[in-house]
């Protein structure tokens, strides 16, 4: 590209970069692969060829667009894209493109096209494509979001998420149970360094002033004069070296190879794992150059080269051979970060690609040995030259780049490390130490080469393969050919090919201080060519002589007693065991009113102090009182204090005093003229009783031999009717001071006055509700969506205690009546409920069309999407309860899960189309059309999102009624069939 | 609706229907049985029902009618759930 474009000439290479919509392109390329994956489950199920072509295709636009982008970036210029994000915190959402982020651009989205094609073939028929694509295009939309972020927090936020698909496509088998502990794994790890890392961009944030990258990018001097230097050092690089595997977080990656080898490839070689890199490269300039980082970045990155290289020695399945290689590069990588030297910036970017080239390229020849044969294991395979020709070149070309053979791309990158290395002058021993360590580890990766090549491919066909190997599809060989020839063009001809890349890479990082190098094959004999000479023949002689005694072990000599995996699991276990049972000696949280205790004095305590010095006593004003008011209130607080007298033993009355508490709140709302308030209240009451009596079948009966109260049990009453009456003098004297506290210029005035101007309704509440607080709102229904499934997980495999397993008797007969029927008979039943039932099954669509009624007037009059929403419950549940869960279940399609789904998707969709428009998330659109016939009809955009608040709020009740109705049916019930023939055998 | 004859009747009504609130919420706390708490809830919410209508009646007002209304539509549904749970031990089967 570099090279066609100075062949056109400057004026015309202008022209273009004038004319080109760059800020247009940067978003398409982060857009796309986010796009692309929500419509892949819609458009390319159960179709493999079009998923093919989404995943593929999204790809291959990505790559496309992302090389129209390169002229303008050629000679460090930098490009940027502002959106306005929260820009009262000063936060813009910026698209960064400069040379690094390019390279990374074109690696993520060339690869993810390779990827794609090579997927197809390798994952089983029996597995849909969908899933995959669909996640994999979510991590490289996430991938591109890290390097296009011109703003720290958006940098974070995209990291977090590549830990998230990471942690989804690693657990992409999840019946495995290797896969879902690899998965859990790597998420705790890539997580906690992802939080890490935000802590450390704050600190940089706090000390330049910025979020954004530029300005943090030009502080450099500031932000390494300051105190606050170290901590977000550490911080970022525990952020960087999580991610990249580095000693001592590096245990997760060769786990990570549960994951299917497409993912392994582009995850866990090419890309993600070189998001640390990245991180390191990026922030380069400003934190490179004193001692903490020259010993932190350098220090670890030499130990996981050198652990990374000794541990791939000694393995026998092929991917974990190239796990602890990738592991090895990387920290090969980040030791050049992290020796200070502008050359190692330059050979730690050449060295990403090739590694990225070569380590892909050998991980797909891998799952094509696994795809064929059936196993990974090396001390099972052997000779697969002869039946896979084609793959074995393929795999010899990238596994000799791997080793470091000349005419390869890894060879250059190897010597470029050789020459960084040499030239490090940081005194005498670690000098040594440094070129020491990285002809071992050279040697190592040439041993561990010819292991996985050579004891793959070569020796003696062997017969006793789980499958019958033949050469993959050629659509698989294809991906591979792609990068094996990569190599050998880099390696051949570095300057025509990376040339141009590399420098603009290099220079986005280094600017004016990049430093002279000569990408060359041949640099004559010098030391570092001697170094390679060196580590090669060391390399094949331990190959030679060693390769059986490798065989034999089952581990790697020396570090193989102790494992940073045992470690990790060892911290977890003291967290979620160890930790918590400590608590549990310390607060003895098995007694909930232990708890109960303590919340309640905590806020006893910490209400207390809120209200020192106490507010000056409030006059009583001379208010009017209706004696009927006072008479409806004095027979509330009758069935309230009965409603706690009963609670203990008579939980049906408590209940039903309850039900007549609410009744005088809801009659008193109405009496101070709050309709809107009663008819919410109203329905929720009716539904909470409901709820409340599904569930009372469950408590524990009474006990009724216990000993008399001990002395010890005495007590505790006396101390909690204390600390009882204390809350609600408390509560009550609370109420009574708001209420007597007059505020002048009060929120509610703007609301009152606001509501139909500005929102186009007079229901305030509603308006409040949907239209100006609307974010909160949003918030709520995903809290409720969340809880409800909570319920749902808690109850849908809820044992219930022992005694309440068996048939629930009917109560409360009476004598001389006939014994009401107790047999699980459906007919007796149907007798029992016949005239009621009916009657119920005809009022229900009358509830149903009521909340309809209740959702349409909803921002005008009292009403809206909540109070429809738990109405429409309401519907169901007499349903239920006069037909029976499978009567009704036959009939209606109860979904509630999919009802909170789509809700929410749609209430956020209705706030993103004001995105859309170019107002801020979530404005609502109102106003009037004039139709022809109907005349002037006004229109509301926020009953959209009313319309998710109902589906939300009635999704949700619904749900935690099917599963608290389901308790019942999960009872061995002999089916109706069964009890008819019963029947009929008797008589 | 200012006649008054009609705040007379409308203040006496409603005083006669917080008395059968009282009688209804005694039942409730003393029983005996079951049945008869459950049979004073719906009196109850009948008695409550009314109420608001002569609150409705009282401002004029169509709203507070129509509070009423949904204890009309709604209301039956807590009694009948206590019914099944007492003749069925189970509310949804």
């Amino acid at each position: 590209m570099g090279i066609a474009a100075s062949a056109a000439g400057p004026e015309a290479l202008a022209w273009i970069v004038r004319m080109m919509p760059y800020g247009w392109i940067s978003t398409a390329i982060l857009l796309l692969p986010f796009t692309v994956a929500l419509a892949t489950p819609l458009i390319g199920r159960g179709n493999r060829r079009r998923t093919t072509w989404l995943m593929t295709g999204t790809a291959g636009v990505c790559l496309v667009l992302a090389t129209l982008l390169f002229p303008a970036i050629a000679d460090g210029e930098v490009l940027r894209q502002t959106f306005a994000w929260a820009p009262g915190l000063g936060l813009e959402f910026t698209l960064r493109v400069d040379g690094l982020t390019w390279l990374f651009l074109i690696l993520v989205s060339g690869i993810g096209l390779l990827v794609g094609i090579y997927a197809t073939y390798y994952m089983p028929p029996e597995y849909p494509l969908v899933r995959f694509f669909s996640l994999l295009l979510g991590f490289m939309g996430a991938m591109l979001g890290i390097v296009l972020s011109g703003n720290v927090i958006q940098l974070v936020f995209f990291w977090e998420l590549t830990s998230l698909f990471s942690f989804l496509l690693i657990g992409y088998w999840h019946h495995g149970k290797s896969a879902r502990d690899a998965a859990r794994t790597a998420l705790i790890v890539t997580v906690t360094g992802g939080l890490c890392l935000l802590a450390g961009v704050l600190v940089l944030a706090h000390i330049t002033g910025s979020y954004d990258v530029d300005a943090i990018l030009a502080a450099g001097g500031r932000i390494r004069a300051s105190p606050l230097y170290l901590p977000a050092l550490v911080l970022i690089l525990l952020g960087a070296f999580t991610k990249s595997a580095q000693v001592p977080f590096h245990f997760w990656l060769p786990q990570a190879m549960s994951a299917p080898t497409p993912v392994s490839a582009y995850l866990h070689s090419a890309t993600m794992v070189k998001a640390g890199v990245f991180l390191l490269l990026r922030f380069w300039p400003v934190l490179a150059g004193t001692e903490p980082w020259f010993w932190i970045v350098g220090g670890v990155g030499l130990a996981t080269m050198l652990v990374g290289a000794w541990a791939a020695t000694f393995q026998h399945d092929m991917k974990a051979i190239l796990a602890y290689s990738t592991i090895s590069h990387l920290g090969l990588i980040t030791m050049l970060a992290g020796l200070g030297s502008t050359l190692g910036v330059v050979a730690a970017i050449f060295h990403t690609v090739n590694h990225a080239t070569f380590k892909a390229s050998m991980f797909m020849a891998v799952g094509a040995v696994d795809h064929e044969t059936g196993t990974r294991d090396l001390r099972r395979l052997g000779g697969l030259r002869h039946v896979m020709p084609i793959t074995a070149t393929l795999a010899v070309i990238a596994g000799a780049a791997m080793a470091g053979v000349p005419l390869l791309n890894g060879f250059l990158s190897k010597e470029m490390f050789f020459a960084v290395a040499l030239g490090a002058n940081h005194g005498l021993v670690l000098d040594t130490l440094t070129v020491l360590v990285a002809v071992a580890a050279a040697a190592l990766g040439v041993t561990y080469s010819l292991r996985l090549v050579g004891g793959a491919f070569f020796g003696p066909l062997r017969h006793d393969y789980p499958r019958e190997p033949h050469e993959p599809p050629r659509w698989m060989r294809f991906p591979i050919g792609i990068l094996a020839l990569a190599c050998l063009a880099v390696g051949i001809f570095p300057a025509w090919v990376v040339g141009p890349l590399l420098r603009a890479a290099a220079l986005s990082v280094l600017g004016p201080q990049l430093p002279p190098y000569n990408l060359a094959l041949w640099h004559g004999l010098t030391m570092p060519m001697l170094m390679s000479v060196i580590a090669f023949v060391a390399g094949c002689v331990l190959y030679v002589l060693g390769r059986r005694r490798i065989a034999a072990r089952d581990d790697a000599p020396l570090i193989g007693w102790t494992s940073a995996l045992h470690g990790f699991e060892r911290v977890l276990a003291f967290l979620t065991t160890t930790l918590p049972d400590l608590q549990q000696r310390v607060f003895p949280s098995r007694k909930l009113q232990v708890q109960l205790l303590l919340v309640v004095l905590l806020a006893g305590v910490f209400g207390f102090l809120a209200v020192q010095p106490p507010p000056a006593p409030v006059a009583m004003h001379g208010m009017h009182v209706d004696p009927a008011f006072a008479l409806l209130w004095l027979l509330g607080i009758a069935c309230a204090i009965g409603a706690a007298t009963q609670a203990k033993f008579q939980r049906m009355a408590a209940l039903i005093l309850t039900a007549g508490t609410g009744l005088v709140v809801c009659i008193t709302f109405v009496w101070l003229s709050a309709p809107d308030l009663a008819v919410t209240q109203l329905v929720v009451e009716s539904i909470t009783t409901v709820l409340l009596l599904l569930g009372l079948r469950w408590l524990p009966k009474r006990i009724r031999e216990l000993a008399p109260l001990s002395p010890v049990a005495r007590y505790h009453r006396v101390r909690d009717a204390v600390v009882a009456i204390g809350i609600g003098v408390g509560l009550a004297s609370l109420a009574y001071a708001v209420m007597n506290h007059l505020v002048a210029d009060s929120a509610s005035r703007f609301y009152l006055e606001q509501a139909l101007p500005g929102g186009g309704g007079r229901n305030v509440v509603n308006v409040i509700l949907v239209d100006f607080r609307a974010m909160d709102t949003l918030g709520e229904i995903t809290v409720l969506s969340v809880v409800a499934l909570t319920v749902f997980a808690l109850l849908w495999r809820f044992r219930p205690a022992a005694e309440s397993i068996g048939a629930p008797r009917a109560r409360g007969s009476t004598p001389g009546q006939a014994e009401p029927h107790t047999d699980r008979d459906p007919r007796a039943w149907a007798d029992q409920l016949a005239i009621p039932g009916f009657l119920i099954l005809l009022i229900a669509p009358v509830i149903a069309l009521f909340a309809l009624h209740l959702f349409l007037r909803g921002h005008d009059l009292p009403g809206g999407g909540f109070v429809a929403g738990i109405s429409v419950t309401m519907t169901l549940i007499v349903l239920y309860m006069a037909a029976g869960a499978r009567w009704v279940e036959a009939r209606l399609k109860v979904a509630p899960a999919r009802w909170i789904g789509a809700g929410l998707l749609l209430a956020i969709a209705s706030g993103l189309a004001a995105v859309v428009l170019g107002d801020p998330f979530l404005t609502a659109y109102h106003g009037h059309w004039t139709l022809p016939v109907l005349g002037d009809v006004p229109y509301n955009s926020a009953l959209l999102f009313d319309f998710g608040v109902f589906a939300v709020v009635s999704g949700a009740s619904a749900l935690m009624l099917v599963v608290l109705a389901h308790q019942s049916l999960r009872r061995v019930v002999p089916a109706p069939d069964a009890v008819r023939d019963a029947g009929e055998a008797e008589s | 609706m200012t006649s008054d004859l009609a705040t007379a009747a409308i203040l006496a009504s409603q005083f006669l229907l917080l008395l059968g609130m009282g009688m209804a919420i005694v039942r409730m706390v003393r029983g005996p049985r079951a049945q008869d708490r459950v049979l004073a809830l719906d009196a109850l919410s009948i008695d409550g029902m009314l109420l608001l209508l002569t609150i409705g009646i009282r401002t004029g007002s169509i709203l507070y009618v129509e509070a009423g209304l949904i204890i009309a539509v709604l209301g039956f549904a807590a009694t009948a759930a206590f019914a099944k749970f007492l003749l069925r031990g189970e509310v949804i089967e």
